[in-house]
Parts: C-alpha cells; sequence; structure tokens
C-alpha cells in the first residue's frame, strides 16, 4: 500500500527531516510510526498526503507513484486517503455533520446523499448524538472522534493519523485507538504516528521507530510479512481494551 | 461495515447527471454565499451601496448625454438660412425677392426681417437701448430667413444654399449648423470623457470588490486550509468567493438602476417645464430594458472579475502545512 525507496527529505536551510529511508507498509496492516519529535514522523505523512514532496527517493502509494501526482491532481489523490489530525482541525463554525459531510461534499455530493453516509460514520465513531452540535460543545476525545468519521465517511482504502491521541488522556487514547482498530479489521490500511509506545505494546501492531529521520533497528521485512502477510488478521480481543 | 472501494464510495450521483450536479453544486454555493452576505448586512450594505453609486453616476451621465444627443438631433433638420441683403436693397424689394424664393420647392417658407424689424429687437435684447437711438442711420440690412423644405438631402441643402449666395441681392448667407456642429462635437467629447470616467470607476469596483473578497479570504483561512487538506480543488475553494462577488455586482447594479431611476423620478417635473418651452413633444429618454440589463451585466462581469482576481491571487498562497 505504501512504499518509500530512498526517501529523503531536506527542508531549505539543509536540515535532514529524513535520510534514505525505505519502508514498506502492506494493504490492510496497521502500522504505528514512533519516535521523538523531530524524527521524522510527521514528515513521513506528509509526503504520503503530498503536503510536502521528497527532496529525493521514490514514494508509492496505492500502486502510484506519487512523482507523478501533478499539482492540479493533488486534491484527487488527497481524497483517496483519509487523514486525521493531532489538532482535530475541524469547522467550528458549522455542526458536526457539516464537518463530517465536507470530504462528500468536496467530492461532489448533495448534502442531502452525503447524509446517510454522515450517519453511518458517526454512528461508527459512537457520536450519532451530537450530529447537530457544534464541536467546539465537545470534549477533545469527541472532537477527534469527528475528525475520524470526516477521515472515514469517504470509505478510504487507507487512513494517516498524526499523533491522533497527542492530547487525550489514557482511556480516550485507547478509546480512539479501538475504533482504528475496527477499521484495520475491516481492510483499512492505516498509518499512525504517536508516541505513546505503551499504548501501542498493547495493541501488539507493528512499530516503525524513526531517529534522526532514520529507521531504528530497521525491521526486517520478510520477518514482517512473515507475521503480518496478506493473511495478517489483527490481533486482540484478548488484551483488555477492546 | 462494508468496505467498499473508493470509487464506490463517491459514485451513488446515480440518478443525476454531470449538468445537475455542477448546477447542485453551484445552486448551493451560491445561496450560502447569498447567507453569509445576509448575514452581515450592515458590512454587505455599504458594499452593495459603494458599487450602486459607482455604476449610476456613468449610467446617469450616459443618459443626460443621451437626452441631449436625442434632442438636438432634431434641430438639424430645422435649419435655417439668414440671407442677409446689402444695404442697398430696399424693403419692397426684399419683400419681391422673398416671394419669390418662397416659389422654390425646396423652400418651405420664407421670412423676411426688415431692417427697422432687426434694429428694434436688438435694441431690445442688446440692452444698449437708447445708445443706438444716436446712430446716424440703421446699420443692419433686410434679412430673409429661409427655412427649407424638410425633403431637402444634405446634397440639396448645399446647393440651395450656393444658389441663395450667388443671388445678386445676397451679401451674405449664414447657416446656423455651425453651433449645432459644435454643440454635438462638445457633446462627443463629454461622452467620451464619461466612458474614461466610467472605465475607471469600473476599475475601482473590481478593486472594491477585490478587497472585500480578499478580507473574506483572509477571515475565512483556516477554513480553505482544512479543505484543502482533505482534498478540496482551487475551483471549490474559490466557488464561494466567486459567488460572493457576482452577489455584491448584482445587488449593486440593481440598487444602481434604482438611483438612477429615482433621479429620473426626481427631474420629470424640471423635464415637463422644458417641453412646455419647446412647446412640443419632448420627452425624456429612461433606462430601457436594454440598457438595464448592461448595467446588471456590467455590474455582474466587475464583480466576478474582482472576487476572481483575490481569489486567484490569495488561493495559492493558502496551502496546508
Amino acid at each position: 500500500m505504501i512504499h518509500f525507496e530512498n526517501v529523503t527529505k531536506r527542508f531549505p536551510g539543509g536540515q535532514e527531516a529524513l535520510s534514505a529511508l525505505s519502508l514498506t507498509i502492506d494493504k490492510g496492516e496497521m502500522v504505528f510510526v514512533t519516535g521523538h519529535s523531530g524524527a521524522g514522523k510527521s514528515t513521513l505523512l506528509k509526503l504520503i498526503a503530498l503536503i510536502e514532496r521528497p527532496t529525493s527517493g521514490q514514494v508509492v502509494v496505492d500502486g502510484k507513484d506519487t512523482r507523478r501526482v501533478r499539482r492540479r491532481k493533488i486534491p484527487a489523490y488527497r481524497r483517496q486517503i483519509g487523514m486525521v489530525f493531532q489538532d482535530h482541525k475541524l469547522l467550528y463554525d458549522r455542526p458536526v455533520s457539516d464537518n463530517v459531510a465536507l470530504p462528500l461534499i468536496i467530492a461532489g455530493l448533495s448534502p442531502r446523499d452525503a447524509g446517510k453516509r454522515v450517519r453511518a460514520a458517526l454512528d461508527q465513531v459512537g457520536l450519532l448524538h451530537k450530529e447537530k452540535k457544534n464541536p467546539e460543545t465537545l470534549s477533545a476525545g469527541e472532537q477527534q472522534r469527528v475528525g475520524i468519521a470526516r477521515a472515514i465517511v469517504t470509505r478510504p482504502k487507507l487512513l494517516i493519523a498524526d499523533e491522533p491521541t497527542g492530547n487525550l488522556d489514557p482511556d480516550l487514547s485507547l478509546e480512539v485507538m479501538r475504533i482504528f482498530r475496527r477499521f484495520n479489521e475491516v481492510g483499512v490500511t492505516l498509518l499512525i504516528a504517536s508516541h505513546d509506545i505503551a499504548l501501542i505494546d498493547k495493541l501488539g501492531c507493528r512499530r516503525i521507530e524513526l531517529e534522526e529521520g532514520r529507521l531504528q533497528q530497521a525491521p526486517d521485512e520478510d520477518d514482517f510479512l512473515a507475521h503480518f502477510g496478506d493473511d495478517y488478521v489483527p490481533q486482540g480481543g484478548d488484551d483488555g481494551w477492546r | 461495515m462494508a468496505v467498499t472501494r473508493h470509487s464506490d464510495a463517491v459514485a451513488p450521483l446515480r440518478s443525476s447527471g454531470p449538468v445537475s450536479i455542477w448546477l447542485g453544486r453551484h445552486g448551493r454555493t451560491a445561496s450560502a454565499s447569498f447567507g453569509r452576505l445576509v448575514h452581515q448586512p450592515f458590512a454587505s450594505l455599504m458594499i452593495i451601496l459603494v458599487i450602486a453609486v459607482t455604476l449610476a453616476i456613468p449610467a446617469a451621465l450616459n443618459l443626460v448625454i443621451k437626452n441631449f444627443t436625442a434632442i438636438s438631433s432634431g434641430w438639424d433638420d430645422a435649419l435655417d438660412f439668414s440671407v442677409f441683403l446689402d444695404t442697398g436693397i430696399s424693403e419692397s424689394e426684399a419683400e419681391a425677392l422673398a416671394r419669390l424664393i418662397a416659389q422654390r420647392a425646396d423652400v418651405d417658407d420664407v421670412r423676411l426681417i426688415t431692417a427697422e424689424a432687426a434694429l428694434a429687437e436688438f435694441k431690445e435684447q442688446s440692452g444698449f437701448g437708447s445708445a443706438l437711438d444716436h446712430l446716424p442711420d440703421n446699420p443692419l440690412p433686410h434679412t430673409l430667413v429661409v427655412r427649407p423644405s424638410a425633403a431637402n438631402t444634405p446634397q440639396s441643402m448645399t446647393l440651395l444654399r450656393e444658389e441663395l449666395d450667388s443671388l445678386p441681392e445676397t451679401e451674405l448667407v449664414q447657416v446656423d449648423t455651425e453651433w449645432v456642429q459644435r454643440f454635438h462635437a462638445i457633446l462627443e467629447i463629454v461622452q467620451q470623457a464619461i466612458m474614461i470616467g466610467a472605465g475607471l470607476l469600473g476599475a475601482a469596483i473590481i478593486v472594491i470588490i477585490g478587497n472585500t473578497i480578499r478580507l473574506e479570504i483572509q477571515n475565512r483561512r483556516d477554513e480553505i486550509e482544512v479543505t484543502k487538506l482533505i482534498g478540496a480543488s482551487n475551483a471549490f475553494v474559490r466557488r464561494p468567493f466567486l459567488w460572493s462577488g457576482f452577489w455584491f455586482g448584482l445587488f449593486g447594479s440593481v440598487l444602481a438602476l434604482g438611483l438612477v431611476q429615482y433621479g429620473l423620478y426626481l427631474l420629470r417635473p424640471t423635464v415637463a417645464r422644458l417641453a412646455g418651452l419647446y412647446q412640443s413633444g419632448v420627452t425624456m429618454l429612461t433606462l430601457d430594458l436594454r440598457d438595464s440589463l448592461a448595467i446588471i451585466g456590467v455590474g455582474v462581469v466587475l464583480g466576478l472579475a474582482g472576487s476572481w482576481l483575490a481569489a486567484a491571487r490569495h488561493m495559492r498562497s493558502i496551502e496546508p502545512k
């Protein structure tokens, strides 16, 4: 689903966020990217979302070489990916339902056609009853769930999340991860940047650790495929957080 | 939950074709933009008023010119020749000549103004009054005012003039076209000046609307960034701002029409008095349907142009970070 080949990202000023990074994330995987702040987690996600372009190297997403995605085509490309942000990035001048509907409206659906999907998405994050509320009146955890509903309302095959639990306490974090896990179970590929190692360990998912733009303890890919190959089934259910 | 492919996810546009999708999108954006306009009634009204006044000024001036042109175009046909006779010609000779000229087919009417009558009129109108009594004799000649028939062409008018000029009794033939021509030339200059002024005012409207839209874009910067982040194209983000420009232009021009019509209403009694003086059916030209549509069209185009410029300039600079 995601393939990085020798990707380097250098910012103007010479600072290198990613250095010759190569990694592969298969379809249906749920992978965490960890590392200290500044290790390159956000940059990695931004390269996938084409918010940034690599200085060198190749990023392939869902079989598509992102170098070939022209500037004008970036919006259409982004619509294929669900994105969740640490600060939710909700619009506070409209109710929850309109926030969740936004990707559908952008894709050209009428509000009426979008309504059913919006409710389905809100139902999945357990916020159907807050449909008409303004996001400002919701708690941080609820706001993040609205953000997740917005990310999945178009039913993307790939969902990327940058520190989705960064502002949440442990209970809410677990709740959010649980939602992610459910999407993963139905085939969505997830790539989540997080520093909450304790939580990730509980989930038993693959973890990519970045340090100064490089993979730390570069995972043996064959080894990973043995564990998380095509017939990878998410674990869980007996680890107490479901 | 069943995961479907993304292409399925955005494809439930079953019964509607691309045109109705397009219309639907624009319809919703238009009404949303209209809603935002109404939401800030005072600010919106100020902008609309500025646009209206800016449009109304050249529209009204243009209407004034149009009226003058219409009135003065009637003057061309009713031109009289003033045939000044030699001072040696007696009144009876002048009368005979008048009768002779009046028989011509290309002449409607000949009127004799005797030297005495001319002097009396001059005395009365010039204000020299009794000073003229001290003149040893009347310096004015007899004059024939020849009114050509309406059937004359410009060529036959020239011919008539030349023939009158070649009469032995004639000292001078004066055609009163010059002041009409001058008047027309002045009208033309004024009209051109109005066009130039209108162009400048149009540019001002673009700047006003552009600036308003720029502020609106700044206010909604976060929203633009977020929508772009989740896959909105520049066209999608630009659309509400173009509609704002459209509404400003539309309402501004409609209000401008109202202002011009109100101005015409205020002028009506004065024009009626003028018509009375002319003892003719001088009617005031008002804005017809074509003029009105033209003003609205100009307003809308300027509104769209202003918002397009602002949107094009600022939209690209707002990219998610």
